[in-house]
């Protein structure tokens, strides 16, 4: 498999993913996740790009605008941290009446969220989403 | 931080409108979406305040066709331009890969240009980068009001203000009413693909 590359542009990092990568990212968010019962799932950067998404079907949502929502809220609710004395806080869930969205961040840059409904369990959720980070970091390499 | 996807031979960059308050950042991606409506797939999102003011941020994003064989999916994205929310500037400022400036011509916002201009660079500088990292436009915008008698900086005057050390592309404009706003935005682009062919591709 070729190996990613990182681009240092005066500072921060560029990412250039190959097909390889995307495609082993995508079946762990299908398997561990859309499999599972999520209604969908995206990787985002920071900056608020999307890197991979994956969805049962049943949600149609606007998942480019989500994106850059859910980066500017989590680095408002990131600073907001900061400013009470916390490094970060661990759990970032929102719950709807039927729909809810978890984000988890994943190394320095990445965000993974999950849209999920009533049927799933908050707990098994964090607990599926820590499994994908990890498999997600490791085909990033970071 | 711009996003190279081969798989599906897609890039995404992050432009972003910067400026004083009340300068029309807001305004030139509204006119963007009008004018662009049946190339945009989605709605224009916006967070605001009850007084029509940007609390967070605008985002407008567009397809604009194949550059090199990459389909190229700009995110267009203002700033809250007042003062007092420079902590959400500098978070809509992350990962920007081209930044539009929009200066008001007023002769009375005079300083706040300079100012925000100079909050800029600081707010650059957080992510370790100046203004010479990142492709930049200037836009003196509200040109217009010129025809209503209403003074405003002539543009050799907001030249020597803002962008006689940049030396950046400039445009004289007018966000409610239309000219040079696309033209500043084909600008940004083409400079920010070019920076980012330079540095990724």
């Amino acid at each position: 498999m070729k190996k990613h590359y990182k681009v240092v542009v005066g500072g921060p990092l560029n990412y250039v993913f190959n097909r390889e990568q995307l495609t082993a990212i995508e079946d762990v968010l299908e398997r561990d996740l859309v499999e599972l019962g999520v209604r969908s799932v995206f990787l985002i950067d920071m900056a608020g790009n999307i890197i991979a998404n994956k969805g049962n079907g049943e949600g149609r949502h606007d998942i480019y605008s989500l994106a850059a929502l859910a980066a500017g809220n989590f680095g408002a609710v990131s600073t907001m941290a900061k400013l009470i004395g916390e490094e970060e806080f661990s759990l970032l869930f929102h719950r709807g009446r039927e729909e809810s969205i978890h984000f988890s961040k994943l190394a320095d840059d990445f965000l993974l969220i999950t849209i999920f409904g009533k049927a799933l369990s908050l707990g098994f959720l964090r607990l599926k989403v820590a499994e994908a980070t990890g498999k997600i970091a490791a085909i990033l390499e970071c | 931080m711009a996003i190279v996807n081969l798989k599906k031979g897609e890039v995404q960059a992050k432009i972003v409108y910067y400026g004083p308050g009340r300068g029309g950042k807001t305004t030139n991606l509204e006119y963007i979406y009008r004018k662009f409506h049946d190339r945009i797939k989605t709605e224009m999102v916006t967070i605001k305040t009850h007084g029509d003011r940007t609390l967070f941020f605008d985002f407008l994003p567009i397809e604009i066709g194949k550059i090199k064989g990459f389909d190229v999916r700009i995110q267009l994205y203002t700033v809250p331009g007042q003062v007092k929310y420079d902590a959400t500037r500098r978070l809509v400022l992350r990962g920007a890969d081209g930044i539009v400036f929009v200066a008001d011509s007023l002769v009375v916002r005079r300083k706040e240009n300079m100012l925000s201009l100079k909050n800029l660079a600081d707010n650059l500088a957080t992510y370790k980068k100046s203004l010479a990292d990142v492709p930049i436009v200037l836009q003196y915008n509200k040109r217009d009001l010129e025809d209503e008698g209403i003074p405003l900086l002539s543009l050799e005057a907001l030249e020597k203000d803002l962008n006689s050390r940049l030396r950046a592309p400039s445009f004289g404009a007018s966000a409610q009413k239309g000219p040079n706003v696309v033209q500043t935005m084909k600008k940004i682009i083409v400079m920010t693909m070019d920076s980012l062919r330079r540095n990724l591709m």
